[in-house]
Parts: C-alpha cells; structure tokens; sequence
C-alpha cells in the first residue's frame, strides 16, 4: 500500500465519519464544527489531486467564511438543545432507509458502468491545479461567468440586506 | 488510485447529505446538509478532471483538457456563498416571525 492509499482511505474515514457525526450530533454548533472538518478532509483531497487552488479556496470560502456565518446565525437566533424538535422515529427510520437506498441503486450502477473500469486518476502530476492555468482559463475563456457571477454576489448581498430589514 | 474510489466516497457523502436533510427537523441542520452534498459533487467533479487530464496528458504534455472541470467547481463554489447568505436571512426572518426554526412550520407557506 503506497502512502497515496494510506492518506486517501484516511482522509475517507474521516470525511464519512465526521459528515456522520453532523448528522448525529443533537446541538447544531457541534455540527457546524463536525461540518469544518469535514471540509478540512474534502481540502486534503483536494492536495492529494494536485488542486492546490481549490483546497486553499474551499479553506477560505466554506471553512472561513460560509461556516462562521453559520455559527453567527446559531449564537444569533439562540437554539435551545433540549427544545430542538426532533422527528418521530419513524420519519427518521425511513430517511435513513431511503438515504441507504439511495445510496446502494447508485453503487450498483456505478459497479456496472463500463465506461470506467479500469480508469486511472492522475494523482500528482498535472498542473491543472495550479492558480497559473486555471486563472488564465478563467480570465480568458469564462470571463463573462466571472463577471456575471459578481452581479450575483451583488444581487445576493442586496437580497439579504432587504430580507433582515424587514 | 482507480477512479472508482473516489466515486464511492463522493456516493457516500452525498447520501449521508440527502438522510440528513430527509432526518432532521432543525432548518439550519437541514441547510449543511446540503452543503455537503455540494462538496461532494465539488471532490467528483476535481477527481473526473484529473482522470481525464491524465488521459490527454499521455499524448501532449502541455495540454490543458481537463481544467474546465476545475472551474465549474470554483463557480458551484461562488453560487454556494451567494445561496448561503440568502438563505440564512430567511432563515432569520423566518425565526423572527416564528420564533422556530422547524422546517415544519413552513409545509403551509402562509401564515
């Protein structure tokens, strides 16, 4: 087992057992931090696959800034942990069936889709990853996203002011 | 490393995404929830970039095939930020107006 696999199955646990324990978990400030983590461990993937842009990105963006928010709007709005409602345990059996279905219909597909047997991912080669690439294809090929994406934060921006004016 | 790993975790992440938001009741839990099934399209959409930069990467060496996959991640990613604040307003708002941030006071839609 080469030290690519040891760090990938690692870092798997720990994504799936940390994304478990956001589920699990009864006071939704453990799960905005179980929620971090999670994303710590999709940023370690990110690194293994050379995106070294996206892995630092999705630090700032999500961890930084979307999950601070988070917790901001949680310490705001003061939930109680023991007035938290919870589902009957019916309702819940029967999400995590379907949940569990859903997930095994796909990995039965998956298992028989020809299309990708026996293909490799190119692991730290490449330079796809890199801020130099991928700034050049997004200031030349996808500027106009770019742009249209900044009228959207705004957009955004402007909708949340006006909905917490009210 | 196959890409079938990496197919297999992003499943798993993503259907403990969707029983998360099929199992609780909590608004905001409900929200992460769906942020982790965008993180998990997020990882699959970088693992099929480089399964197929590795393939051009075999006959030209400064190709750049692949890299589109990467960008679409950085603007799920933009789209993601720009969701996140609106939602979490109404969130607020309609704590504000409830006093309750149960999903199921809002199946009506009014009052």
């Amino acid at each position: 087992m080469s030290i690519l696999q040891i760090l990938f199955f690692a870092l798997s646990a720990f994504a799936i057992v940390s994304a478990i324990m956001v589920l699990i978990s009864k006071n939704p400030i453990h799960s905005v931090l179980w929620l971090i983590l999670v994303f710590f461990a999709i940023s370690g993937h990110y690194i293994l696959l050379n995106a070294q842009f996206l892995a630092i990105v999705n630090i700032i963006v999500y961890a930084g800034a979307i999950m601070v928010l988070f917790l901001f709007v949680i310490m705001l709005i003061n939930i109680k942990k023991d007035s938290e409602p919870q589902k009957q345990f019916l309702v819940k059996l029967l999400g995590v069936l379907a949940g569990g279905s859903f997930l095994t219909l796909l990995v039965a597909l998956i298992k028989q889709t020809a299309q990708i047997e026996g293909r490799q991912l190119l692991m730290k080669d490449g330079v796809i990853g890199l801020i130099h690439p991928l700034g050049k294809v997004l200031f030349t090929d996808y500027v106009i996203p770019f742009e249209i994406s900044s009228v959207l934060f705004l957009s955004a921006m402007v909708g949340a002011v006006i909905i917490g004016k009210k | 490393m196959p890409i079938q790993y990496y197919i297999y975790l992003c499943l798993a992440l993503f259907s403990i995404g969707v029983t998360g938001v099929l199992t609780r009741r909590n608004a905001i839990v409900v929200f992460m929830c769906i942020e982790l099934m965008l993180n998990a399209v997020n990882l699959l959409l970088v693992a099929f970039s480089k399964m197929f930069h590795g393939l051009a990467l075999a006959s030209d060496a400064t190709t750049t095939v692949g890299i589109e996959g990467q960008v679409f991640v950085f603007f799920i990613m933009v789209v993601a930020a720009a969701e996140v604040s609106v939602g979490l307003a109404i969130i607020v708002m309609m704590y504000r107006n409830t006093h309750s941030v149960d999903i199921n006071f809002l199946n009506r839609l009014k009052n």
